[in-house]
């Protein structure tokens, strides 16, 4: 009994979910079609589509994607070298980790957005301040679980390890990094996450070319329906980024 | 042992005295305390004699530029709305990710409804709907605040949620047992149950309404903080810009303290 009621109830609550997208659309709809709201402000979401297809038919993200994967994907590449391997080095001695880690956090909890102006100024307005900015802000995340994957082994496992006559890369390659790589794994993930939404962001704030670039000079020059298309595909390339290192960290764990 | 050995060789070489090998090793925070001065000194060297003054400048005459900066017409001024900002900002997400949470969490059924659509709305980078709150709210504080809450409200909303959801079913189940009425439920069991998650979503929200509201001055450069940093920029006067970047990182680091304190005073009772 109590099943039948819990299918009926997924059931509800999936139609609870259809509906409140279905009113949401429809408000907006009926906000820019009939309540005469400034197609400036919201445009019509007909035209919102057509312009998204007009973005992908004729290939025009195509550069501004490109700037920006290219940029994410430095960023993350010297980010996830530098924090994988500073985090193990640290990790070696718990001394090391008491003096160093309550270090990282708390520059970690510090909005380093804060320093875009300063690689602005160091960098310029091309790509190498945003792919500075994305290797700053996703090293922390990285750094700190590859500390916390490696430094906090159960002692026991390395204790039985040794006793059992272990080598040095043995107990790295059978203890320690089997122990670690599931919470590094998951300090990858988020790096590249804060990688991906502070490049977008810094390429938001000041830049000459990438996908946020894009969306602002579409705001300024009041293309309200194109940037409308350009977050739409913004939106969907960030959550399938979400979900492909998502699926990658899942299979990292096995 | 892999690991005495390699804390041996990080202890400062035995020609020093052991007194002090002694106290740093049992004082981490000394030692961090050096750390960090040795990077200052380094800035410093490293701002005084390789790098273009134009570039960068030694943590020494950042810290003397501080009353220019705030003597610059316009910048206390411009520091205080982000104060304000942050601080309603912070506000309104708490009082609305509180009532959205409980609103959400507290029935199985609404639970299972909202939070796909809370934890989407929450995936999504909002950093791309920057423009519009511009477009909506003007360059004024309403648009630093309202993109603030949009970074502060969902973690809140999210950790509220799984702070009702955690509750054991077994106390839930006893309450009930005993008699208790709905009201008696939440505020006897529901409601201590909630207090850790609750400063755990402040905290949390605190983290991003200080991105939320920063990134947003920074973006508009016709005003506020965002219009210093991008004149001192252009200006090539690394001297203000790191003083205007101290002094919102000392900001973003005190709130983000008292927050954390607060977590750790009300989370205490639960380890116990």
């Amino acid at each position: 009994m109590r099943r039948k009621g819990s299918t009926r109830d997924r059931l509800l609550s999936r139609l609870v979910q259809v509906a409140f997208v279905g009113v949401l659309l429809t408000l907006w709809y009926l906000a820019t079609a009939k309540w005469g709201v400034s197609h400036l402000l919201l445009p019509n979401p007909v035209r919102v589509y057509d312009e998204l297809k007009d973005v992908l038919g004729s290939g025009e993200f195509i550069p501004d994607l490109r700037v920006t994967l290219t940029e994410l994907a430095i960023a993350f590449a010297l980010s996830s070298i530098s924090g994988v391997t500073l985090g193990y080095l640290l990790s070696r001695s718990q001394y090391a980790i008491r003096v160093f880690e309550p270090l990282l956090a708390g520059v970690y909890s510090i909005p380093i957005i804060l320093f875009l102006p300063l690689y602005v100024l160091f960098f310029g307005l091309g790509p190498a301040s945003k792919i500075a900015l994305g290797t700053t802000i996703s090293f922390f995340p990285i750094v700190l679980n590859t500390i916390a994957g490696f430094g906090y082994v159960d002692r026991i496992y390395i204790v039985a390890a040794r006793a059992m006559g272990a080598s040095d890369y043995q107990l790295f390659r059978w203890v320690l990094l089997p122990a670690a790589l599931p919470v590094i794994l998951t300090g990858l993930r988020m790096g590249f996450i804060v990688a991906l939404l502070s490049i977008l962001g810094s390429e938001t704030i000041a830049s000459l070319a990438g996908l946020g670039h894009r969306i602002v000079h579409l705001a300024e020059a009041m293309e309200t329906a194109r940037m409308f298309a350009y977050i739409a595909f913004v939106v969907v390339i960030a959550a399938s980024l979400n979900v492909i290192v998502t699926m990658l960290e899942a299979r990292g764990r096995r | 042992m892999l690991q005495v050995s390699a804390e041996a060789r990080d202890i400062v070489p035995p020609a020093r005295s052991r007194v002090l090998t002694r106290t740093l090793r049992r004082h981490p925070g000394i030692a961090r305390l050096a750390a960090i001065a040795a990077l200052f000194v380094l800035w410093e060297i490293a701002a005084r004699y390789w790098v273009d003054p134009m570039f960068l400048s030694p943590p020494s005459r950042v810290i003397g530029s501080l009353a220019a900066v705030f003597r610059t017409n316009g910048v206390p001024a411009a520091l205080q709305i982000t104060f304000w900002e942050l601080a309603v900002a912070f506000v309104i997400s708490v009082a609305s990710g509180l009532a959205i949470g409980l609103a959400v969490g507290l029935s199985r059924f609404s639970r299972v409804s909202f939070m796909p659509i809370i934890l989407l709305l929450y995936g999504t980078p909002q950093i791309t709907i920057l423009p519009l709150f511009i477009l909506y709210f003007g360059i004024g504080p309403a648009s630093k605040i309202a993109f603030g809450v949009s970074h502060g409200i969902f973690p809140i909303i999210v950790t509220i949620v799984a702070g009702v959801q955690n509750i054991k079913p077994i106390l839930l189940t006893s309450a009930r047992s005993m008699g208790a009425s709905k009201w008696q439920i939440f505020r006897w069991v529901i409601f201590p149950h909630m207090i850790p998650s609750f400063f755990a979503g402040m905290r949390l929200g605190m983290t991003g309404v200080l991105l939320g509201v920063l990134l947003a001055e920074l973006y508009v450069s016709t005003a506020g903080i965002g219009y210093f940093t991008t004149l001192f920029t252009q200006n090539f006067d690394p001297t203000k810009l790191l003083g205007l970047i101290s002094v919102l990182a000392a900001m973003a680091i005190v709130l983000n303290e008292i927050v954390r304190r607060a977590e750790v005073h009300f989370g205490r009772w639960r380890a116990e």
